[in-house]
């Protein structure tokens, strides 16, 4: 920005941090709850990555900050640009992600511990477009199902169609990973926009019935993988196979029974430190918590979460337009399946699937999709202040 | 806006109720079942690896090893872990075999379970403790495994105690030997249990097995934290071992060595003997100095797993089943030897110790004629005459007239026989008790045991009365048709104790069998203090420190019921019998005049085979401190086999021929001191 610029348009640093910033009036408790995530989130990444390189335990950790550091900054700008811009640019983002998506299934793509998601950067950099195509989907949908039938809050049936067809053609291009677990986020991000967008409760129980007999279908045909099949089930019965598919469901609930009360302590935990658990820094990131910081500990990152979800839930009921509406509660959606599914999968109350713990797992990816989803509701936020 | 409003309001219910029901199950996992999965990742997370005690020594009276550990390099292999591989580890086994430079089949025998059908070798210890492969490997080999751990999964090599015989083949089945632990015994001895370690191995038979609780030690325990893989991370928690105590025994290598050859070379002289055995007693402690057996083998063949072909030669009636020891598990006929105790028995009955017998070349026995050796009468001689020069007719005179007196064919209500009770005074027909294991009993025959016997076999023996013996009739129908008739005798009169039956017994003859050890504890209770005394080859238990001993005496579990007069009496006969008497020839040339030895040759008749050779002596004569009995089976007369045996065992005591395994002729009485390190002073 230089000094040439106008007086009619302000610098964006101006903007920034000028008495009418959204700097100052952002949701400030939503932001220290993600922060307080972010930093425990570096904690687990550390604690169960620091045995990894016997020589550098701190290599993936470091990773993980900058991922942080990038995901902030992409925060700050999504809440900086504003509602109006985000509205504008969401046919765009959309086709970007739909590009990225289409990548992964050409050669372009990678398979990095069983799912083919990945875009190698070089570098030992990668995204996983399935993870940004969440965040664009929400505003995709808001963005088309914004205007009701006038003088109604009912969506316009073209829009519904159109915001179904949206959705679907990310969801195929996902499910042709495969990539169940996204598959289900962008599902539950899709049945969230219809329900705010205020479909009749017939619909939404039609819809409903759909889903259930396109999961009896994809059930029936065999579309899943055996080994899809199989977490499932050992998910209804852990003991049953507890060597394979219920392994992970087994020690993941060892690791975080055994952190009891108080916890092992950060770096005291055995199963970590044995690293029993797989993928436990990102999808089972939370038997970190649970094993070393303990019930105290476990419980205050579900109550950090849950503040985070609370906080965008108010965002989302101030909102007076239906687009912020709309997005918000989607984005609100998300996470609070997220979190369920990832958390509620640890301590075996669902099916194992690779869903990772918003703000808490490793991931690049998934960091700066979320972090942009919390800009989007920063930016939502000041919208509603500023009137 | 309001319906979008209505529909979030019921979202924040939803999210909420999501969020409590997370609180609730992570309370449920956390806290109200969390010590049970506390308990669960201590299981998942630790192994708990086993530190074997070492194994005590076990020492002659002078502080000398018998058996000893040396450290060895020990390739072992985890067969869990083999069998987990794709090929059943057959790669591993073949890179192991190249290093050891041994053929890889023999390792895939060598960690096959033992069971039916399997031959040696094979593993006959728990199927979840590693399997030692070789113990004699160079440390450029071990280094070659632990270098390459990647290649050689399952593979370990440490350094481990093994057990050493510094004397070879002696003493080799009163020693013992160890053996991995099998499930049965775990089963049968809890105390095993609860101190097993899981690899090390147990005693399974002599001293090793007698002392095995106290040889074995205490083992320490090592829990060590590992990872999925099975990488063992740190030390959680540690215990010391506790090395074993150090057996010291009544033994004496030096007489143990002088025993083995002197019972080498009666094999030798004698053609057709198939195993000997010799025994060495302190006759004021009842400790065994030394305890021979031929043949006999090389208890090192055991360590690290035993081949076949020597598994076979131990078990081999052939090469004369050389791990049973032929001193507490050999019986046989005790012949002339056995006339202390039928000399004991006439006084006990009234004859006159210092009266006159006589002594014709043969004596009718109830219609048989039953002769003297060679058939040579002497005339009228005293008992003390009948001991030396071994006159039978005496005894068989007496042992008649004593069976009429109880009887004979009808017996009275509550018959005396002396010649029976007297022996079983004398320790015959029970076990001694020494702490050694599978002891046999011996057999005093007599009125009773005619009877069971008879109970027991009757059917039989009817049956084949009947029937006769058609398969031998076939090859010998001579031989059959004396077995016919025996079975009929057996059938209808088998429980009749005959007049026979009892002259054999007083010399020693027909069904009497005693082990050589019982015959020394008989001796050395005669020339000793009258007490029999259960003999010990132990002497103390040393805890490895020195500061604890616990001290084994040979306990008194009988008295012979001869005065001390009798007793003097019999001693002095026998002392005349090396110069005066059946062995004279044998220690000719002996010089008395440093040692003076008393004895008894025996010579007992053994059914187509040669004659057990016998001989029981004492020295020095006068106040008798060793008791050497020596027995070689097919060895002959008494006076040509065992006596030159026994004569060169008191050599090597004595030191008549060279240095002197016991100088002075006295045993080692005071216990070696061991140092707090563990060492001997000698």
């Amino acid at each position: 920005m230089s000094q040439a610029v106008g007086p009619r348009r302000r610098s964006m640093v101006r903007r920034a941090v000028g008495t009418r910033s959204m700097v100052w009036r952002a949701d400030g408790v939503m932001l220290v709850a993600v922060l307080a995530l972010s930093v425990v989130g570096t904690l687990l990444v550390w604690s169960s990555t620091r045995t990894w390189t016997p020589g550098a335990p701190a290599g993936m950790v470091k990773k993980h900050v900058l991922n942080l550091v990038i995901g902030w900054v992409l925060c700050g700008v999504t809440a900086l640009a504003g509602p109006r811009t985000l509205r504008a640019y969401a046919p765009v983002v959309y086709g970007v992600s739909l590009l990225g998506l289409l990548a992964v299934i050409t050669p372009l793509g990678s398979t990095i511990n069983g799912s083919h998601s990945w875009i190698l950067l070089g570098g030992g950099f990668a995204v996983q477009p399935s993870e940004l195509a969440k965040p664009a989907l929400i505003l995709m949908l808001g963005t088309l199902l914004a205007e009701p039938v006038p003088g109604t809050d009912r969506p316009r049936p073209l829009d519904l169609v159109l915001g179904l067809a949206a959705a679907g053609i990310a969801m195929g291009l996902v499910m042709l990973q495969p990539d169940f677990g996204t598959t289900m986020v962008l599902a539950v991000i899709t049945a969230a926009a219809m329900i705010f967008a205020g479909l009749r409760k017939r619909y939404v129980a039609g819809l409903g019935v759909l889903a259930l007999a396109g999961a009896a279908a994809v059930w029936l045909l065999g579309l899943l993988k055996p080994y899809q099949v199989a977490r499932f089930t050992a998910f209804l019965d852990p003991a049953n196979d507890p060597r394979g598919a219920g392994y992970n469901s087994t020690q993941s609930l060892i690791a975080i029974g055994s952190g009891e009360i108080f916890g092992k302590g950060l770096f005291h935990g055995g199963q970590t430190t044995g690293r029993f658990v797989p993928e436990q820094h990102t999808d089972f990131i939370f038997t970190v918590a649970g094993e070393e910081f303990g019930f105290l500990g476990a419980i205050t990152v579900v109550a950090l979460l849950g503040v985070v979800l609370l906080r965008g839930l108010r965002i989302a009921r101030q909102c007076e337009d239906r687009f912020g509406a709309l997005v918000a509660g989607g984005v609100i959606c998300w996470f609070a399946f997220q979190v369920f599914i990832n958390i509620g999968m640890t301590i075996g109350i669902m099916p194992i699937t690779g869903v990772p713990l918003p703000f808490v797992s490793y991931g690049g990816t998934a960091t700066f999709a979320n972090m942009i989803a919390i800009g989007v509701l920063q930016a939502l936020h000041v919208r509603t202040r500023s009137f | 806006m309001n319906r979008v409003r209505a529909r979030l309001v019921v979202l924040q219910f939803v999210v909420l109720s999501l969020v409590a029901a997370l609180g609730v199950r992570l309370w449920q996992v956390q806290v109200v079942r969390g010590p049970e999965f506390a308990v669960a990742a201590t299981e998942t997370r630790t192994r708990d690896v086993i530190v074997p005690a070492v194994r005590g020594p076990i020492l002659d009276a002078a502080g000398r090893p018998l058996v000893r550990n040396r450290t060895a390099l020990v390739v072992s292999v985890d067969r869990a872990e083999l069998e987990r591989m794709r090929d059943g580890g057959a790669r591993v086994l073949g890179r192991l075999a190249a290093v050891l430079g041994r053929p890889a089949r023999e390792l895939r025998q060598r960690i096959r379970p033992c069971g039916p059908r399997v031959t040696r070798p094979c593993w006959p210890g728990s199927l979840y403790s590693p399997i030692p492969i070789d113990d004699r490997v160079t440390p450029r080999q071990a280094l070659q495994i632990l270098e390459r751990q990647e290649d050689f999964p399952g593979v370990l090599a440490e350094v481990q105690a093994v057990r050493d015989y510094p004397l070879g083949s002696g003493a080799a089945q009163t020693l013992g030997y160890l053996q991995p632990v099998t499930e049965e015994e775990l089963k049968k001895r809890s105390t095993l249990k609860a101190n097993f370690s899981g690899v090390d191995l147990v005693g399974r038979d002599g001293l090793e097995y007698v002392y095995d609780e106290a040889l074995r030690g205490a083992p320490g325990l090592r829990r060590v934290q590992v990872d999925r893989m099975g990488k063992v991370l740190g030390v959680e928690r540690q215990t010391a071992s506790e090395p074993g105590a150090i057996l010291i025994t009544n033994m004496d290598a030096g007489v143990q060595r002088v025993v083995d050859q002197a019972l080498a070379h009666a094999m030798k002289n004698a053609p057709k003997a198939d195993g000997a055995a010799a025994v060495v007693l302190d006759v004021k402690t009842g400790g065994v100095i030394a305890l021979g057996s031929m043949p006999t083998y090389d208890p090192a063949i055991w360590a690290g797993g035993i081949a076949e072909k020597d598994y076979r030669r131990l078990l081999s009636e052939k090469a004369g089943l050389p791990l049973v020891s032929r001193a507490t598990h050999g019986q046989y006929a005790p012949g002339s030897t056995f006339k202390i105790s039928s000399v004991s028995a006439m006084i006990r009955d009234g004859y006159p110790l210092r009266g006159k017998y006589d002594c014709p070349g043969a004596y009718d026995v109830a219609g048989g004629v039953f002769h003297n050796f060679h058939g040579i009468g002497m005339g009228v001689i005293d008992l003390h005459t009948a001991l030396v020069k071994s006159c039978d007719t005496v005894f068989y005179r007496a042992a008649y007239e004593m069976w009429r007196r109880d009887g004979g064919l009808t017996p009275v209500r509550h018959p005396k026989e002396p010649m029976t009770a007297t022996a079983r005074a004398f320790g015959f027909g029970r076990r001694t008790g020494i702490d050694l294991p599978g002891e046999v009993p011996g057999r005093v025959p007599g009125r009773g045991w005619k009877k069971e016997m008879w109970a027991a076999t009757k059917d039989l023996a009817c049956h084949r009365a009947r029937t006769g013996y058609p398969e031998v009739e076939k090859t010998n129908p001579g031989r059959a048709s004396y077995l016919k008739r025996l079975a009929h005798e057996n059938c209808v009169e088998g429980f009749e104790w005959k007049a026979a039956e009892a002259a054999n017994l007083s010399i020693g003859q027909g069904d009497v069998l005693v082990t050589p050890l019982q015959l020394a504890v008989a001796y050395a209770a005669l020339v000793g203090d009258g007490r029999l005394r259960s003999p010990r080859i132990a002497k103390a238990l040393v805890s490895p420190d020195g500061t604890r001993v616990q001290e084994i005496k040979a306990p008194v579990v009988g008295r012979l019921p001869v005065d001390r007069e009798t007793r003097d009496y019999i001693r002095a006969a026998l002392s005349e019998v090396t110069s005066d008497g059946t062995a004279a020839g044998a220690f000719g040339g002996f010089p008395m005049n440093v040692v003076k030895i008393g004895g008894k040759t025996g010579t007992a008749e053994v059914y187509g085979k040669e004659d057990t050779s016998w001989f029981a002596s004492f020295a020095p004569a006068g106040d008798p401190r060793f008791v050497v009995v020596v027995t070689i089976s097919q060895g002959g007369q008494g006076a040509m086999a065992a006596a030159p045996a026994a004569r060169e065992i008191y050599e090597g005591i004595y030191g008549i021929k060279g240095t002197a395994a016991l100088p002075g002729g006295r045993p080692v009485e005071r216990l070696p001191k061991i140092r707090r390190d563990g060492t001997v002073v000698r």
